[in-house]
């Protein structure tokens, strides 16, 4: 166990008093960037990014990726308690999260999700510790068609596996796909949809359209219905947690699914939201009684946190050994290992291991730490939903235009913000679920260029999709989640279905 | 007057002439993604300013990479006036307003100082041909054209992959992906059969013996001549005219400021700059990543600046990139 001697010396260079100050300092810091809608991991990394030259690269990692943890556990936050999503991966958490909020069971959802939180960094490092290199060589094996296949399966879980009406969903989605065409397009080089505004260059951003979607839209409804946030004084104590704690034997097939979904998309880049979408469903899908999902179901916590996690921790991994960043965090912490003269690359595990098994090391901690550090503090966060609603909705709506500004200071961004939170409304009132708006918006752009690549390079024959083992088996199973509706209703008549339910995990 | 003498100052070199200091943080504008060529050479910038404390105010990267680096452009045209801004430019400052019709124009900023200049190289598989020559042969006898990955459509890479089929009769397709770092790992991954990243951008996958370097497009090889592989120097890299296959291209890294900000401004920035090129964190940088070092400002950069816009305006046309 070559591994483990390393991991071991990892945590000599670690337990440091000063390291683990550094470590609870980055916790804290980036909760708080996680709780302010827009801010989030990236950009709070970035910010923290220079206080951090003068460190020493060991020291310096462990506190921006504690930042990284920090922000993770907080995005959870304002998710379950507002509906507004702090990160991209956190859309899925608000469909069972708030609801739950609303129900007086604000504390047991957000322990549900820091617990998860918890297990889907916890499988994904015991991952990174064992299998690194033979994961490394698994990324690679992914070209565009591959990548597209995995997009392909994510928006046709969507349309199969959703609880809407289909037609409601397609028309979501397109919706998204279009707004997703907006600015550059890097296979041509050409412009699509500015109409010649400078401001429409950059695109839509995806996080500006989500706070709007979602934070604006819901403070839109509440003021309609009523002046006040639904949440009630949750009876907070360890009695919850220890609660919530006693209940997840019970999920240890979700848990495990979603982990196991989480890293598998964590390891091929921009799989977190996918990974988050995936988990989500697929719980759904499997579970008995799932007409109770999107009313306030724990596992629907669960689920899309364990799955967000495990690929967001395991996202990591690509950047270390390949120098492909998996999402926009991992990008700037790639920035940060170039500025202290590291290389990430398939050297770096060769040459610098005090300094990557010194990281791991740190996820383990900073995780342990991390979940200590935010149950403590949920008491105070759920208390938030105490103060009136007069008080705490001007103070959503200035943090949400921050957020939207801060992302890239462009003043034309808030009022997109504002437009998207009446889009929100509208779509809410009418019955289009947003879920798959957002989804298209974040994938749209990577889908289509994937699948334009794999067309220039198979010289526009489809066959592509099923060249090889792999991706024709993503391909085939997409195509199957598409129509699941249809072959579940054929199984069903023939008698199968409640033996496929039974034997599926 | 007092412009005049800041610019005369600045021109001769004095570094004692305390003129117009920034009074707020300075943004570093990247026309490019987090963790590409310029992002880490904004960083490097950055990291050389506050280690050996070259300006009182702290300087911030701020990444506009969208619309493939158009973002940050516009973000400078319309940032006139404003001396805290400094963009770190390439080639897409030519480029861009020519295949995407972006209206902007390299002339409405301020030149500040050209700090590098940036090589490309033809790179395979380390499975795949052994000389330019073989490479060849191979994509002219393959069934379906060798795929080239690059970054970005009707750009740098893609003008060198048109060019190269010019100049040898082999056929490619030209596969436009986000990032040279993405090229890189596409071609270890055997899902491409070449690319033409910066030294930069195939690096490591280079030391780790996973891809090899066949030519550079250069008139000379690069000088630095310290083993980078076990076996390999950049320097021991053909170019690719001694190869049989005439293309040369460099591309600039050089330092904007947003158009109408006084001389006295331009001034700091240039001696702030020149400072920076004589850190050793400058000079590490530039071996590391076997950029070619060259710093010219004034009327010097100018006149640098137009010829280098003729010959990417002609290359552009030649290889039918310039929209109408």
């Amino acid at each position: 166990m070559e591994a483990l001697g390393l991991l071991l010396h990892g945590f000599a260079v670690l337990l440091t008093w000063k390291t683990l100050v550094l470590m609870m300092v980055g916790l804290v810091l980036g909760i708080f960037v996680g709780v302010l809608p827009g801010l989030g991991g990236p950009n709070g990394v970035a910010i923290l990014l220079p206080l951090t030259f003068t460190m020493d690269p060991t020291s310096a990692i462990v506190m921006l990726s504690c930042i990284y943890w920090g922000a993770l556990f907080g995005g959870a936050i304002t998710s379950i308690l507002f509906n507004i999503p702090g990160e991209a991966w956190s859309v899925a958490t608000t469909f069972d999260g708030y609801p739950m909020a609303q129900q007086g069971r604000a504390a047991e959802a957000l322990t549900a999700a820091f617990t998860s939180s918890f297990i889907g960094s916890l499988v994904a490092v015991l991952l990174i510790t064992f299998l690194a290199p033979m994961i490394s060589s698994f990324a690679l094996k992914f070209g565009p068609p591959e990548f597209f296949a995995v997009y392909l399966l994510t928006f046709c879980s969507f349309v199969g596996l959703g609880r809407e009406a289909k037609h409601k969903t397609v028309i979501s989605m397109s919706l998204g796909l279009l707004l997703a065409g907006v600015g550059m397009d890097t296979v041509s080089g050409n412009l699509r949809m500015t109409f010649g505004s400078a401001e429409l260059l950059r695109g839509i951003n995806f996080l500006v359209a989500v706070i709007g979607l979602f934070g604006i839209s819901e403070i839109l409804l509440t003021m309609e219905e009523r002046l006040a946030l639904r949440g009630h004084a949750a009876s907070i104590s360890l009695r919850v947690v220890l609660g919530v704690w006693k209940d997840l034997p019970k999920y240890w097939v979700t848990l495990l699914r979603s982990s196991f979904i989480g890293c598998w998309l964590g390891i091929t880049p921009g799989g977190a939201i996918a990974a988050s979408f995936m988990g989500y469903n697929l719980a759904k899908r499997f579970s008995k009684d799932s007409e109770s999902f999107g009313k306030g179901r724990i596992e629907g916590v669960f689920a899309p946190e364990t799955a967000a996690h495990a690929s967001g921790t395991s996202a990591l991994l690509p950047m270390l050994a390949l120098g492909i960043p998996g999402s926009g965090t991992a990008a700037i912490l790639l920035g940060g290992l170039m500025v202290w003269g590291l290389n990430p690359g398939p050297l770096l595990f060769v040459e610098h291991k005090d300094f990557v098994w010194g990281l791991i090391a740190s996820m383990y901690l900073g995780n342990v730490v991390g979940l200590v550090l935010v149950l403590t503090t949920v008491p105070i966060f759920a208390s938030i939903l105490r103060v009136p609603f007069a008080a705490v909705a001007p103070m959503i709506v200035v943090s949400c235009a921050i957020g939207a500004y801060a992302i890239q200071n462009a003043m034309f961004d808030i009022w997109l913000m504002l437009g998207f939170g009446v889009v929100g409304y509208v779509f809410k009132k009418i019955g289009i679920p947003l879920a798959p708006f957002t989804l298209a918006l974040v994938l749209g752009n990577r889908a289509e260029d994937a699948f334009r690549l794999s067309m220039i390079g198979s010289g526009g024959k489809l066959g592509v999709f099923w060249s090889n083992g792999l991706v024709g088996s993503i391909t085939t199973l997409a195509i199957v989640l598409l129509f699941w509706p249809v072959i579940d209703s054929v199984l069903g008549r023939v008698g199968l279905t409640q033996r496929t339910r039974t034997t599926s995990p | 007057m007092k412009a005049a003498i800041a610019l005369a100052a600045a021109l001769c070199g004095t570094p004692a002439f305390a003129g117009w200091e920034p009074t707020k943080p300075v943004e570093i504008v990247v026309a490019a993604g987090a963790g590409g060529a310029s992002d880490q050479m904004a960083r490097m910038m950055q990291a050389a300013i506050q280690k050996n404390n070259l300006m009182k105010q702290p300087m911030v990267v701020s990444l506009k990479g969208g619309a493939s680096g158009a973002e940050a452009l516009m973000y400078m045209k319309s940032s006139e006036g404003d001396p805290n801004k400094v963009l770190i430019a390439y080639s897409l400052i030519y480029m861009l307003p020519l295949s995407a019709k972006i209206p902007f124009n390299w002339r409405e900023l301020t030149p500040v100082s050209v700090i590098a200049l940036d090589q490309f190289v033809l790179w395979d598989n380390s499975a795949g041909p052994k000389t330019v020559k073989e490479f060849i042969d191979a994509a002219k006898a393959a069934s379906s054209p060798f795929k080239m990955g690059g970054t970005g459509s009707k750009r740098e890479d893609h003008v060198l992959t048109v060019f190269l089929e010019q100049k040898t009769g082999a056929k490619f397709s030209y596969l436009p992906y986000k990032s040279g770092g993405e090229a890189a790992t596409q071609l270890v991954g055997n899902h491409t059969e070449a690319n033409v990243n910066n030294p930069s951008e195939n690096l490591e996958v280079w030391r780790a013996g996973q891809v090899r370097p066949l030519c550079v497009f250069d008139k000379e090889r690069i000088s630095y001549t310290s083993k980078v592989t076990d076996t390999q120097s950049w320097a021991d890299i053909p170019t690719c005219k001694e190869q049989g296959v005439d293309v040369q291209y460099l591309m600039l890294r050089a330092m904007f400021l947003p158009g109408k900000v006084t001389a006295e401004q331009q001034a700091f920035y240039v001696e702030l700059f020149h400072k920076v090129t004589q850190t050793t964190e400058y000079k590490d940088y530039m071996e590391k990543q076997a950029l070619k070092p060259i710093f010219l400002t004034g009327k010097d950069m100018v006149q640098f600046l137009e010829e280098d816009d003729a010959i990417n305006k002609s290359l552009m046309t030649e290889a039918g990139f310039v929209a109408k």
